[in-house]
């Protein structure tokens, strides 16, 4: 294991951004996302959660897949290039690395997304364990350790350094690069850490919604959950925004379309949200008619049809942003509890 | 709050009513949401009113008012703005509506109490309708915290349109002057800034929209019945955006849309989950609209025709005049 003091974070950074573009937590007019790193940038370690989750960097929001051009009558197809460039994810949590696990079990099953697949090849991820969980936290329910990320590199941040603990052997061939700004730890060092786990764990534990039980939710459920009357009551506060599919680092539905430059067409993809009346949209019309069935649909993916074709992976990792960023407070936990409320008044 | 949790369920057994439109108690210190309520048992045991019951309940009341028999809806002042305006545009039925207007003592952001540093919030008392708390107790899992509830409240409670109810059947509750800031300021100082200031302003503010509608979605002035950013059959359905051109587009469009039936509601910048000042591009509609055509307030009574849906030979032409009376 390795340390630095938090004084020195700078030092870390440029460092990195040396060899490979640098994505971090950046607070932008009082929103804390992920951005890229240059020089002058400050890191923002302090805040628990980006109100986007980090999984743009391997899924944006948009992207373009090939341009078609127009010239004289001629046309052109010009496929967009594979990410070819490393770059280091900096400060993510262990809930949206479980989230990047579950986009893996969607976009790295035949037939392969190449666009995700070489994002993930060339993106070597910085963990930072939980150092204060909040109200809205959850990821223990669905087997997530906070205070031990499964990342390249693992970081804590405790007191005024931050620890750094090379894991695979991408995180060892970063911690080489950046070898000149660490220093080693000692055994001190070690002590601290583990304190600092314990720390967390003993706050997780705490956690209001930290005993949240999943009992009837699995791929065997469709037919007892689809069917509940309770949707009907559920559903009714719901706006019919994106909010939850956009904050959230699992939701992984893409739309694609054209956009008409004026000389030929863009052809791009971008997240869709289960939330709006277009979603699956095809020529005969769309399935789900009603917003209570667009409602549904999102519960259902996470917590049945998930994990009915991923062997028992939920597609929910109990990171709370739909908690923390629903207009109308409304999230998956208010659903869970809903049906589990059915159970106990049947 | 008993007081109107007993009067619903009087409404509701007299058969005044078919059913209650208010606020369900959630599962943290502050995140009630809006909810149906059918019976006395569900009001009694769910029912809550209290500071954190931010959420306009007018536009429900366009669903609302499709279902059978009368529905009860509380609504707070700066709410029954919203339900004028959405019974002159013929969006909801006011036969329909039964109308508590219910008292209101500034509305709280959690976003802003968390804004402080506080974190793990596990209870919250100040916040409840009852007495008259300056200050928000905050029990954390770090610590207990103080706020004070003026710098816990919403941004439109500072520039808080008046204590009283434009519209309702009775009323329960007092309600306080929250207002403390010129409704108009921020508006100002953009107007004060260089264009290209304005602009690096907005493009900062913009550029962090992931258009997840939330804002068009919430909003009672937002109430066409297919967007034509939602229709499939123009080049506008965009989720997301293909260029940055089209984030500003969104924004800009909506805002002239809902110019001069824009009520000041709030509730766009409530919920936009990024943090965008969204009621200032309103706000300036708004102040522009007051210099070209007198004061106006949208919502302000259910009958009179608005500054742009109206005509009279006196009427400014901003265009020759250059923007003035």
């Amino acid at each position: 294991m390795f340390k630095i003091a938090k004084r020195n974070l700078p030092e870390l950074l440029r460092a990195i951004a040396a060899e490979q573009e640098l994505y971090l937590p950046v607070n932008i007019s009082g929103q804390t996302n992920f951005a890229v790193w240059t020089e002058g940038t400050e890191a923002d370690l302090d805040t628990l959660k980006t109100v986007k989750s980090p999984k743009d960097m391997f899924f944006p929001q948009s992207e373009t897949l090939y341009t078609v051009k127009k010239e004289n009558k001629k046309l052109s197809i010009q496929p967009e290039a594979l990410r070819e460039q490393r770059f280091v994810a900096f400060g993510m949590k262990a809930c949206d690395i479980q989230g990047i696990k579950v986009l893996d079990k969607v976009f790295l099953a035949e037939p392969i997304d190449t666009f995700y697949a070489a994002r993930r090849e060339h993106g070597t991820i910085v963990a930072l364990a939980c150092h204060e969980p909040e109200e809205t936290c959850f990821c223990k329910v669905f087997g997530v350790d906070c205070a031990e990320p499964d990342a390249d590199v693992v970081m804590w941040a405790v007191g005024e350094m931050l620890y750094w603990k090379p894991v695979t052997e991408k995180g060892k061939a970063l911690t080489e690069s950046v070898s000149g700004v660490l220093e080693a730890a000692d055994e001190a060092d070690e002590k601290a850490v583990s304190d600092e786990q314990d720390n967390i764990r003993a706050i997780v534990e705490k956690l209001p919604y930290t005993n949240l039980s999943l009992e009837g939710w699995d791929g065997n459920a469709t037919d007892a959950k689809f069917n509940s009357p309770v949707w009907e009551k559920l559903f009714k506060p719901c706006l019919a925004c994106g909010t939850c599919t956009f904050v959230c680092p699992t939701c992984q539905c893409y739309d694609i379309k054209d956009y008409d430059t004026g000389h030929g067409v863009q052809r791009y993809r971008c997240w869709d949200s289960c939330m709006y009346s277009d979603f699956t949209m095809m020529a005969h019309g769309n399935n789900r008619t009603s917003q209570m069935q667009r409602f549904r649909q999102r519960f259902m993916h996470k917590l049945v049809y998930f994990p009915a074709n991923n062997d028992g992976m939920y597609s929910c990792v109990g990171c709370g942003r739909c908690v923390d960023k629903c207009p109308s407070s409304l999230n998956i936990v208010k659903v869970i509890k809903a049906f589990e409320k059915e159970a106990v008044d049947q | 709050m008993q007081e109107i949790i007993n009067r619903a369920k009087e409404l509701l057994a007299d058969g005044t009513v078919a059913r209650v439109l208010g606020w369900r108690i959630g599962d943290l210190p502050y995140n009630p949401e809006p909810s149906y309520f059918e019976t006395a048992e569900d009001l009694e045991k769910n029912f809550v009113y209290d500071g954190f019951c931010g959420a306009n309940l007018s536009k429900y009341m366009i669903e609302g008012s499709k279902l059978e028999g009368k529905t009860l809806v509380f609504l707070k002042p700066c709410d029954t703005y919203s339900f004028n305006q959405l019974i002159k545009e013929n969006r909801v039925d006011r036969e329909k509506a039964y109308i508590i207007g219910v008292g209101c003592k500034g509305k709280l952001d959690v976003e802003k109490i968390k804004a402080q540093g506080i974190k793990g919030i596990l209870s919250i008392s100040g916040a409840e309708i009852e007495g008259d708390a300056e200050t928000l107790t905050v029990n954390t899992l770090y610590g207990d915290k103080t706020v004070a509830y003026k710098d816990a409240m919403l941004e439109r409670c500072h520039v808080c349109k008046g204590k009283e109810h434009m519209i309702f059947d009775e009323e329960i509750g007092e309600s306080k002057d929250t207002k403390d800031a010129d409704r108009f300021a921020e508006v100002e100082k953009i107007e004060a800034m260089k264009p290209e200031e304005k602009f690096a302003y907005f493009q900062k503010e913009l550029s962090k929209c992931i258009r997840c509608n939330a804002c068009r979605n919430v909003c009672p002035a937002c109430s066409c019945r297919k967007c034509v950013f939602d229709s499939t059959k123009f080049d506008s359905a965009q989720k997301a955006n293909a260029d940055s051109f089209e984030e500003k587009m969104f924004h800009i469009i909506r805002a002239f849309h809902v110019a001069g039936r824009c009520t000041d509601c709030g509730e766009c910048s409530r919920v936009c989950p990024q943090g965008i000042p969204l009621h200032l591009f309103n706000r300036k509609f708004i102040k522009d609209i007051d210099e070209f055509y007198g004061d106006y307030q949208a919502g302000a009574d259910a009958e009179s025709k608005g500054p742009l849906t109206s005509f009279t030979f006196g009427d400014v032409e901003p265009g020759v005049t250059g923007g003035r009376r």
